[in-house]
């Protein structure tokens, strides 16, 4: 490896080291505020490195890993929502039974991971990065050991985890022995003369989107994402609900557009079925739902399914409009989720609808956040979610996809009745201050709410003057530079 | 920059009014009462100003324009522009501001920041909605108009409010991001001829369009209108939103929100889709009648009182499709009045109706009767009111009425004919009204007290202006001239062309 690799996986030797010396710090025996603290610093770190990539972009880390300006926003949303997961982690488990430290150590795992996913161009990498991953993920899904839901969820997951890494696995298999290659830009070179897909790297691909679907929570691979989302702790929610699924629609969108795929009309019809029946079926799922991480785990699904729309057209727009999408998604449900773990309690997740009954007259800023963020999941104008999913329509109806853009709309007219419920209980009932504010962490219950003020704040600003996230996001650059192997 | 204004007094108003809250209750409808009679004021000079210009009716009828660039990326601009139409309208947006702060004053007692907050906003978005040159702009304040409205009627209504509220959003909302697709639609096709990508207006108007894929763009505009209009099939998120929201929500809804339904008509559907709305005029024409005797009829059969002048706006909206899709200028002339006096009208007959609830505690009108022995002021002016909304000559509603039907009966005599029978049942209803209420026999109630001083003025200013626009409507009429001139233009050259196209020789 030259020196310059080194310089270009900054961010991510970062993210490996900090995993390290946060288990140093454990064994120092340190308290859980300073391992918080170290911890917010090396994320902080590794956030800011990825600005300062000191080497020109695209950069090839051959054969497995490619930086270019996409990869690195990927890398930059992961690590945000992973900055925003601890910070609201502190408020979260300072007083719950399990003893807390450990868990900053998956996060920083199951970031690296997730960053891996989204600069990786090889299947080996792929595989690794989504291991990395998910292996942090299944323990930290089942961190409050003792409780029922908790361990139920965590079981789910890797059941169905290893299930789908077999999947994705012979998929891989499968594609290595028609192309002979596992880059994603030698698989692309020899289907570059086909003009159907060969009947081998199509099962295999097929494979590969079973096993990446089950990861992305897509109908019909949804089944365990109610509960997984019910079991896990709030700030571990939030992160599968973000990072993960971030990281693994990264490196789908470039498996995808790098080897062209979509050209081939059995793939860009049979993705046009999965996001329809995403939007539509997860919506459906969620019109009665009275949890609210159930409520977002369905919506969550019909998200992923309006995040497809942008691959299918397949044109100039499509990384843009899913980038910006993608971005929306994040910051809202981060915003969601940490309103939701700073309301809970040691004992009790603050999941059931019934109790945000009047939050707006006993606590304004927390539902303002909340309710903003469930606009913004609506897709309300002066929310970045509008912005998101005009971007969306925009992509799908630029190439004439009517029937997608219909279902688009279909979906949203849907999502809008349960977000507006949300809303609803936020605000009814009387303006008497009944329960008292949490005050037994000060410092970093302001600090979290500071952070869901900031993410509120992008909500409102990127929703009225988008223009400068636009055009950003025009300029990223997916590829360049071709691998050797 | 008079434009930007009207909207940014009435945005900083709603947010000055929620924090006003922190002062005292009652500071916000202080807030909010200044903010609209300074809204009232810019838009008056304003009108006073142009006038002269307006009376010239010159070529370009538009009064001022200000642009700003917004999302470049997509060739949205924030693009504000006014003419004689928008100005009326705006004008209303104004006033019945005014009159939603004043019935509101006491009937709002709990949290009442965030429903003068609500309250400022809606009309911001009206007067956004009235203005707004670029499309994409124009559907976000559609947008901004609706969801405080989502709120007023959901946290402030009556029994029935969750329902009402969410019903009435998702009618909105729905028909709304139907126009949003046939908004993108327009963008890129007329991207894809011209290599323009632009939002605006100006750019659109006279895109060239495949008629097959025009005629569903032209619905997807026509759809979201005709919900917020409303037009018969589409009407049944009406009478519940109306029922339950408070008084000065429902005032909202009858004075402004439905008249957005109508300006969208006149201001996107013809200028963009003049073919098409043409080929729509007679089905559209039909409906509008179906919805006067259909509007009517209900009116009559509804016991509670809120609901009943609900439905008549609905026979009332008729008219205005029946006169719209006429495309003279008399018809148009007649739409414009009768958007003003069924404003004035019927948000008369709904701040009475509040009255009533206040001192009642009841809608139902079975168990009112006799009132007029108790409440003398507030009979004389349920009376005028239900007067002017049958369409008595002397009251605004007569002018508006009448010239529809005039300009109607050019187009299509026998549609003309059969919604001149409205006329009969909205005697009808309107009669009903003030026999049930305020005539017959009253054991009941003991002492009710008549109009306060707040309710008087009130009701003088309303029952003032309906009296003015019935006896000197002139400079409306004026005002709304160059740009009814250039509608008529517009659809008399169209047809000509498509005539010779098919009988020349």
């Amino acid at each position: 490896m030259a020196p310059n690799d080194f310089l270009a996986l900054l961010p991510l030797l970062i993210l490996s080291i900090a995993a390290v010396l946060v288990m140093m710090l454990i064994v120092a025996n340190q308290s859980h505020r300073v391992i918080q603290m170290a911890s917010l610093f090396l994320f902080l770190t590794s956030f800011l490195s990825l600005f300062l990539i000191p080497v020109t972009l695209p950069y090839a880390i051959a054969p497995l890993l490619l930086i270019d300006s996409f990869g690195v926003y990927m890398m930059a949303l992961i690590v945000f929502s992973a900055l925003v997961v601890n910070i609201i982690s502190y408020v979260y488990f300072e007083g719950k039974e399990e003893g807390p430290k450990e868990y900053y150590v998956l996060l920083f795992l199951c970031t690296l991971g997730a960053c891996i996913l989204a600069v990786s161009q090889h299947f080996v990498s792929l595989f690794l990065g989504l291991e990395i991953l998910t292996i942090g993920l299944y323990a930290l899904i089942a961190y409050l050991r003792s409780r029922q839901r908790a361990i139920e969820a965590g079981i789910k997951y890797l059941i169905l985890a290893a299930f789908s890494s077999a999947f994705l696995l012979f998929g891989m298999a499968l594609i290595y022995v028609q192309t002979g290659s596992m880059s994603f830009s030698l698989i692309a070179h020899s289907l570059a003369l086909e003009t159907d897909l060969p009947a081998l790297f199509l099962l295999g691909i097929g494979m590969m989107m079973v096993g990446i679907g089950f990861k992305l929570a897509i109908v019909p691979f949804h089944m365990w994402a109610a509960d997984v989302y019910q079991g896990a702790p709030l700030p571990v929610t939030a992160f599968i609900a973000t990072a993960s699924k971030g990281g693994v629609l990264a490196v789908t969108f470039r498996f995808l557009t790098s080897i062209d795929g979509l050209r081939f009309h059995v793939l860009s019809a049979s993705l046009v079925v999965l996001a329809m029946v995403s939007i539509l079926l997860g919506n459906i799922l969620a019109l009665q739902q009275k949890n609210l991480k159930r409520l977002l785990a369905y919506s969550s699904i019909a998200h992923f399914g309006y995040l497809l729309v942008a691959f299918v057209p397949n044109s100039p727009l499509s990384l843009p409009a899913m980038s910006f999408y993608l971005s929306a998604y994040l910051i809202s449900t981060l915003a969601a989720f940490g309103i939701m773990a700073v309301r809970s309690d040691g004992t009790e997740e603050a999941e059931e609808l019934a109790s945000y009954t009047s939050l707006f007259w006993q606590s304004p800023l927390q539902a303002s956040i909340l309710g903003l963020a469930m606009l913004s999941l609506a897709g309300i104008p002066l929310t970045v979610g509008f912005t998101g999913k005009f971007y969306l329509l925009a992509a799908a109806i630029q190439n004439n996809y009517w029937a997608l853009a219909l279902v688009l709309v279909l979906g949203s007219i849907l999502g809008i009745y349960y977000y507006l419920r949300v809303i609803n209980s936020l605000l009814k009932g009387g303006t008497t201050t009944g329960a008292l504010p949490k005050t037994a962490f000060p410092y970093f219950l302001v600090l979290s709410l500071v952070m869901l003020s900031l993410l509120a704040l992008f909500i409102l600003g990127l929703g009225v003057f988008p223009e400068s996230l636009i055009g950003y996001l025009k300029d990223l650059q997916m590829g360049g530079t071709t691998s050797v192997y | 920059m008079t434009l930007i204004y009207l909207i940014v007094i009435l945005l900083a108003g709603g947010l000055l009014s929620l924090l006003a809250e922190r002062r005292s209750p009652h500071a916000p409808r202080w807030v909010a009462l200044i903010t609209t009679c300074a809204s009232l004021v810019v838009g008056l000079l304003f009108w006073i100003q142009h006038y002269p210009q307006i009376i010239q009716s010159p070529a370009d009828h538009w009064l001022e324009r200000f642009q700003v660039s917004w999302i470049p990326s997509f060739g949205i601009s924030f693009h504000l522009a006014i003419d004689g139409l928008s100005l009326i309208l705006l004008t209303l947006t104004s006033f019945m501001g005014i009159l939603a702060v004043g019935c509101s004053w006491n009937e709002i007692q709990e949290k009442t920041g965030f429903y003068y907050f609500n309250l400022l906003w809606v009309l911001a978005g009206v007067a956004g909605v009235f203005m707004a040159m670029d499309l994409f702009m124009f559907y976000f304040f559609w947008e901004v108009m609706l969801i405080p409205m989502y709120f007023l009627i959901s946290l402030w209504g009556s029994e029935k409010r969750e329902y009402a509220a969410i019903k009435f959003f998702i009618f909105t909302q729905a028909s709304g991001l139907l126009m949003f697709l046939a908004i993108l639609g327009l963008y890129y096709i007329h991207g894809q001829n011209t290599g323009v990508y632009s939002f605006d207006y100006f750019d659109l108007l006279g895109s060239t369009l495949p008629p097959s894929l025009a005629f569903w763009l032209m619905l997807g505009f026509a759809i979201a209108f005709s919900v917020k209009l409303p037009l018969f099939p589409f009407h049944s998120w009406l009478p519940d939103a109306h029922g339950e929201a408070p008084t000065a929500g429902s005032l909202l809804l009858a004075g402004l929100l439905l008249k957005t339904g109508a300006y969208g008509l006149l201001r996107f559907v013809i200028p963009l889709f003049p073919d098409q709305a043409q080929a729509m005029a007679e089905p559209a024409m039909v409906l509008g009648v179906i919805g006067i005797l259909y509007g009517a009829f209900l009116a009559f059969a509804q016991t509670d009182l809120k609901r009943l002048v609900a439905y008549t706006s609905v026979s009332h909206m008729g008219f205005v499709v029946l006169g719209i899709f006429a495309f003279n200028e008399l018809a148009l002339q007649g739409v414009v009045m009768q958007l003003v006096t069924h404003a004035i009208s019927t948000g008369a007959l709904f701040i009475l109706a509040g009255m009533l609830k206040e001192r009642l505690h009841t809608r139902n009108i079975d168990q009112m009767g006799g009132l007029w022995s108790r409440m003398p002021q507030l009979g004389t002016l349920g009376l005028v009111f239900a007067l002017a909304s049958l369409g008595l000559p002397g009251f605004g509603n007569f002018i508006a009425e009448f010239l529809i039907l005039m300009g109607a009966f050019e187009e299509s005599r026998w549609l003309t004919v059969v919604a001149a029978l409205g006329l009969i049942f909205s005697a009808l209803y309107s009669l009903r009204i003030v026999q049930k209420i305020f005539l017959g026999p009253q054991e009941r109630y003991g002492e009710l007290p008549d109009f306060t001083v707040r309710e008087r003025w009130m009701m003088a200013a309303l029952a003032l202006s309906i009296l003015w626009l019935g006896i000197y409507p002139q400079p409306i009429i004026n005002t709304a001239k160059p740009a009814i001139v250039q509608l008529v233009k517009l659809m008399d050259i169209k047809p000509d062309t498509t005539s010779q196209h098919h009988y020349g020789p």
